[in-house]
């Protein structure tokens, strides 16, 4: 058991003379009772990774039953609990939980702090995230559903009223799906009250809101954010819960409940939630653009305000998920131009990464590929986004392939982009070990063939009539050839995915030394070692601009002289 | 980057390519295309939709460029050099001109939206119309004509509706149970059909023939073969499909012994059969079973075999369905399903 990995986050010298066997408990309850932001945050992305694979083997199943009409591989209760599993998975479980664990591990260093602000209430909300990931999963085995047998959630991931009640949804799969949201929700607005206390109060020496590394901006917009929409979320699922068992009739439209009052309820979370997924992908490009570019970030007070900005707008748009449930014609028109509205900052965000890249000396790492990927794919998930929120195009692309194919362009083309640049460029500061490129540069290459042979056919499907959610479609309606390339595109990506989960097993007992600086960065964390100290600093940092590494490394040519 | 753009683009055309020859070689009526209108709504949207595919494609096109020239214009040549390129914090003048224009765009698309927002939404209705009752059920559709005094399921029919003399179909949408969602792409948007709420929508088909949709909201397990199709008739046509539906059954004494199963079996619990006994009204009216081309809410064609098989174990087509096995015999099956084809 000598040849047990250092526990990452540790000294070098309390790991010195190898770990012998009986300690190997005490390094499991060491990292299961931690505290420290650094482990916290590792577990976090572990535990992310972990369920990404679990879910995009559940698109694979989906994707096999739907390559040929009338397939019999899934039956169609199976396939409706793959799809919301897929969903809900994705969302709460990949995609909130691994930006949250870019946090933990990231904002605490860039600040020049030595811990979040409270780090037990971050092990406990790191906790409730996981148990309610367990929970949801363990409905497999344990939600009892129509036949006694084990079930899991099958009402689709926005679950919507009253196909929930339980007249229609028996069984306990539903009351999983609930509960693991509610137990993982509190988890989340816990990480998020934590960020905004550790940003307020932990900030180094000099480091005014004005010369914070964006990553960190945008992570205080996020967090803030988050506050707003998980609220209403953990409401509507406490409604649902008093609906299916104290009998309530909130969403009981047999007992003259509103349908509606759920569908408002669900988007008032699920739209700006959209942006607490998305704003953690622009914290990551704004880290990386710049440094492989070798230029500041263009316009940082007005990446700030556009950020900012979305996040205000973002809380007034819900309704475009609405434009098919018969709202007025003035009420569509406002969600309208609401929405489009938002298209101005983040069109801002757009030019100025292009703006950053222009005159700069591209560095093309694998992190930086991921980037570029990232800003092609989200400025057309954006435009797709102007053309659902023209509502009488929506009206027809609602619930269409189309719809499938702009969020996961938003969702994997911009965001799951945008985490892998993250852990190619983070990787060596947490391990102190370099990824391999040469893996990378496959990982990404499959990828984004893979990427684009699915979702941007996926387009085309929903123009030809193709709505989400059916197990199964008829011959006759010009869908086949066009499922059966997204299928294969689908399997491509799984090969990308497996490349990378090897290239990050492997890097970390056989990658390069990484150094403190491998890119040669600009932000506090790579002045630390790789992987930091648990004290991360051992003199707090002071900093005079947004790149104490730049002023360092240019004492000629300091970033102070220039900033407004 | 730019290789695998053109990777891209030639993966694009494959898939338009084959898109084209599948739609070609594997319909015989039309498809679901909405790009392919045939009433009023359905051409508005495609017309707006043009406009917002060039303004976006445009928008695509200008951005996509500069950031393809930036990324092949300043990619790092030599990887030894540390000197760094000049740093440029920002500029007002550049930043207010990318903020104004994106403000320009997004005036021009609201307007043009809203627009055809109040023409569909708020079209004036005219007085000729034929009203029908929409009521989704888990997973079938249930059609009212409350004038014509006429209930069938799954397949609408309705008049043409020619450009110079309109007879536009007014539809009013209600639920029996979960949220379902009217969707014939080449007629109209969708409309979701909600319980305890009332929408309405409407279409003037412009030419006859047989338009395919199917439920757009997620209801339940058979979500996916909850299909829909609407026949769009001739003004005779319509006449005589009405003067048939509005007969009562037919009373055929050959299969009295198949009808005296269905009233006795627990069939007419749940399905009408327009001047006998069966009064049921949670799945679909019988009264004219055989004037529909498909059965199971478009899962398999009406064929006296289909029906047959459907009968002896619903969820052999469709499991989930709510129908259940009701355990008859062979010959039981053979007599139920000799008196269901005299149901023209």
């Amino acid at each position: 058991m000598s040849d047990l990995p250092m526990p990452i986050g540790e000294t070098p010298e309390a790991a010195q003379g190898g770990i012998r066997s009986a300690d190997w408990l005490e390094w499991l309850h060491g990292w299961i009772v931690t505290v420290d932001h650094k482990r916290l945050g590792i577990l976090y992305i572990l535990y992310s990774i972990f369920f990404l694979l679990v879910a995009g083997a559940e698109a694979l199943f989906i994707r096999i039953q739907l390559a040929i009409p009338n397939n019999h591989f899934l039956t169609a209760q199976v396939y409706n609990r793959f799809f919301t599993m897929h969903g809900t998975t994705m969302v709460f479980l990949v995609g909130m939980p691994i930006l949250f664990g870019f946090a933990n591990y990231i904002v605490p260093l860039q600040i020049g702090a030595r811990d979040m602000a409270f780090p037990r209430l971050n092990a406990l909300s790191f906790w409730l995230t996981a148990f309610g990931g367990l929970l949801l999963y363990y409905s497999f085995l344990g939600g009892s559903g129509l036949y006694g047998v084990g079930n899991a959630p099958d009402v689709g991931w926005f679950a919507y009223a009253p196909l929930t009640a339980r007249t229609f949804s028996p069984g306990n799969a539903t009351d999983y799906w609930a509960l693991a949201l509610i137990v993982s929700g509190f988890g989340t607005l816990g990480t998020a009250v934590n960020i905004i206390a550790t940003i307020f109060s932990m900030r180094c020496r000099g480091m005014t809101l004005m010369r914070m590394p964006l990553f960190t901006w945008l992570y205080l917009v996020v967090s803030g954010l988050t506050l707003v929409t998980i609220t209403p979320l953990t409401a509507a699922q406490f409604m649902l819960l008093i609906d299916r068992y104290l009998g309530g009739h909130f969403f009981d439209t047999q007992a003259g409940g509103s349908a509606l009052v759920w569908v408002h309820f669900f988007w008032i979370f699920g739209h700006p939630e959209v942006y607490v997924l998305v704003l953690p992908a622009f914290a990551i490009a704004n880290e990386i653009i710049p440094v492989f570019s070798r230029k500041a970030i263009f316009g940082y007070p007005a990446m700030v305000a556009a950020s900012v900005g979305i996040m205000f707008v973002s809380l007034g748009v819900w309704a475009h998920h609405m434009f098919t449930v018969g709202m007025t014609s003035v009420t569509n028109a406002f969600f309208v131009l609401s929405t489009m509205l938002v298209g101005i900052p983040t069109g801002i965000k757009i030019f100025n990464w292009i703006a950053t890249i222009w005159g700069g000396r591209i560095r093309f790492s694998v992190a930086m590929l991921f980037c570029l990927g990232f800003l092609y794919q989200f400025l057309i998930a954006g435009l797709t986004g102007i053309m659902l929120a023209v509502a009488p195009l929506d009206w027809q692309l609602h619930n269409s392939y189309f719809v499938i194919a702009h969020f996961h362009y938003v969702l994997v083309g911009g965001i799951v982009f945008c985490i892998f640049a993250g852990l190619y460029y983070w990787y060596p500061k947490a391990t102190g070990r370099m990824m391999s490129e040469r893996l990378g540069r496959w990982h990404f290459w499959l990828f984004v063939i893979g990427f684009h042979i699915t979702f941007d056919t996926m387009h085309f499907l929903g123009i030809l009539g193709m709505p989400r959610s059916i197990y199964t479609y008829q011959p006759d309606r010009g869908w086949n050839t066009l499922n059966m390339i997204i299928s294969v595109g689908g399997f491509i990506q799984a090969i990308a995915i497996l490349i990378f989960a090897w290239n990050f097993i492997v890097s970390y007992f056989r990658g390069d030394e990484a150094g403190d600086d491998p890119w040669d960065a600009w932000t506090l964390e790579w002045t630390t070692s790789s992987p930091p100290p648990v004290y991360n600093f051992a003199v707090e940092p002071e900093v005079r601009s947004r790149r104490p590494l730049w002023d360092l490394k240019h004492p000629h040519d300091p970033d102070w002289e220039y900033e407004g | 980057m730019q290789r695998a753009r053109m990777i891209f683009q030639w993966l694009v055309a494959t898939a338009l390519v084959s898109f084209h020859r599948s739609a070609t070689a594997e319909t015989t009526g039309s498809l679901p295309n909405i790009f392919a209108p045939a009433a009023t709504p359905a051409r508005q949207i495609f017309g707006l939709s043009i406009f917002v595919f060039l303004i976006t494609g445009a928008i695509f096109v200008v951005v996509a460029g500069l950031l393809t020239v930036a990324i092949f214009r300043f990619r790092s040549t030599n990887s030894g050099t540390t000197i760094e390129p000049p740093q440029i914090y920002g500029s007002t003048q550049v930043e207010l001109a990318w903020t104004v224009v994106p403000v320009l765009i997004v005036a021009v698309l609201f307007l043009t939206t809203a627009r055809i927002i109040f023409v569909i939404q708020d079209a004036p209705k005219p007085k000729k119309t034929l009203d029908v009752t929409v009521v989704g059920h888990q997973f079938w559709w249930e059609f009212r004509y409350p004038a014509l005094g006429i209930v069938t399921a799954n397949e609408l029919h309705v008049p043409v509706s020619p450009v110079r003399a309109p007879q536009p179909t007014y539809l009013k949408l209600l639920s029996a149970d979960v949220i379902h969602s009217f969707w014939v792409p080449q007629l109209a948007g969708k409309t979701d059909l909600i319980p305890n709420h009332e929408n309405t929508m409407w279409i003037d088909p412009h030419k006859p023939g047989l338009y395919l949709g199917q439920c757009a909201q997620f209801c339940g397990s058979q979500h996916a073969l909850m299909l829909l199709r609407v026949y769009v008739d001739t003004p005779s046509d319509f006449a005589a499909w009405v003067k048939n539906q509005q007969r009562i059954a037919v009373q055929d004494s050959q299969v009295a012994v198949g009808r005296r199963i269905f009233e006795t079996e627990a069939c007419m619990n749940c399905h009408r059969i327009a001047g006998t006994a069966a009064t049921g009204t949670f799945g679909p009216d019988l009264t004219h079973l055989m004037s529909r081309s498909t059965i199971a809410s478009g899962a398999v064609t009406n064929t006296p075999e289909h029906l047959r098989a459907w009968i002896k174990d619903p969820s052999h087509y469709k499991d989930g369905a709510l129908m259940p096995a009701m355990q008859l015999d062979d010959q039981q099956l053979d007599q139920l399903t000799a008196y269901l084809a005299t149901l023209k």
